[in-house]
């Protein structure tokens, strides 16, 4: 291809094969993206978000590590893991339409963990447990709030293997070599 | 429709949602060698603007992509 001086400001137009070559030239110089994840909630609907967006960037040849932090700290503690609950009182947007009280009735969380579950299963997504099993083998790095372990007396062996315990310095370092961060 | 196009290998992804699709995907291409050519099959309506981003952003390239009665087929070259 012949290069052609360019002037600032002047639009250029590619063809597709040139994109990509300069693409790729522009990837292999600059390493790979980064995505860094703030993962705060302890929901179960909540905890999805970040697992999904963590794979695929981990799938599209990204870096990617989630912090987990406060009750998104649940995602990665091996009591918890397993039994995410979704919370119906306080949230309007539940699929049954029933007056936002009776969320607060005794078994209503329950009952909404379940229906959220059963939804979930019909569509073949993978539970909870099973995306922080495919983050870890697609090279997703996962780093546990030291202050939330200490405020919640989380002990270290509560967490699940492959969890490093970091602080905000550390992820912050993490993030300011990122790409995108995003706050969930 | 999937004349001239040799396909080493064919990932059926029907009744997935993202980002499973792409997630067995990058799986799957990683068990071929550069130049060999995954077919994939996604009912997913993302499908339609994640594959050619996978594409993009892995530097694999997107073939074709085909709609046919609801599913996306697609078929990448490795990189």
């Amino acid at each position: 291809m012949a290069e052609k001086t360019m002037r600032p400001g002047e639009p250029v137009t590619l063809d597709a094969e040139t994109f990509r070559r300069l693409h790729a030239q522009a990837h292999k110089a600059m390493g790979p993206k980064r995505l860094a994840i703030i993962a705060s909630k302890g929901t179960l609907d909540m905890a999805y978000p970040p697992l999904i967006l963590a794979v695929t960037a981990a799938s599209m040849g990204m870096e990617a590590g989630i912090f987990f932090t406060f009750y998104g700290l649940d995602i990665v503690n091996r009591k918890k893991w397993k039994s995410l609950k979704v919370a119906p009182l306080a949230n309007p947007a539940m699929p049954m339409p029933v007056p936002n009280i009776v969320g607060a009735i005794p078994g209503m969380t329950a009952m909404a963990t379940a229906m959220l579950k059963r939804m979930m299963s019909k569509q073949n997504m993978p539970p909870i447990p099973e995306f922080v099993d495919m983050a870890k083998q697609l090279g997703v790095k996962l780093f546990g709030c030291s202050t939330t372990c200490g405020v919640m007396g989380v002990k270290d062996e509560d967490l699940l293997d492959g969890v490093e315990i970091a602080g905000a310095a550390a992820f912050l370092d993490y993030a300011a070599h990122a790409d995108i961060t995003l706050f969930v | 429709m999937t004349d001239e196009i040799k396909v080493d290998k064919t990932l059926d992804c029907t009744g997935l949602l993202c980002p499973m699709p792409v997630v067995k995907t990058k799986l799957a291409i990683d068990e071929l060698a550069p130049g060999q050519v995954l077919k994939v099959i996604s009912t997913d309506k993302g499908a339609k603007k994640d594959f050619p981003s996978y594409c993009a952003e892995t530097g694999h390239t997107l073939l074709k992509a085909v709609e046919d009665k609801g599913a996306f087929i697609f078929f990448i070259k490795r990189a």
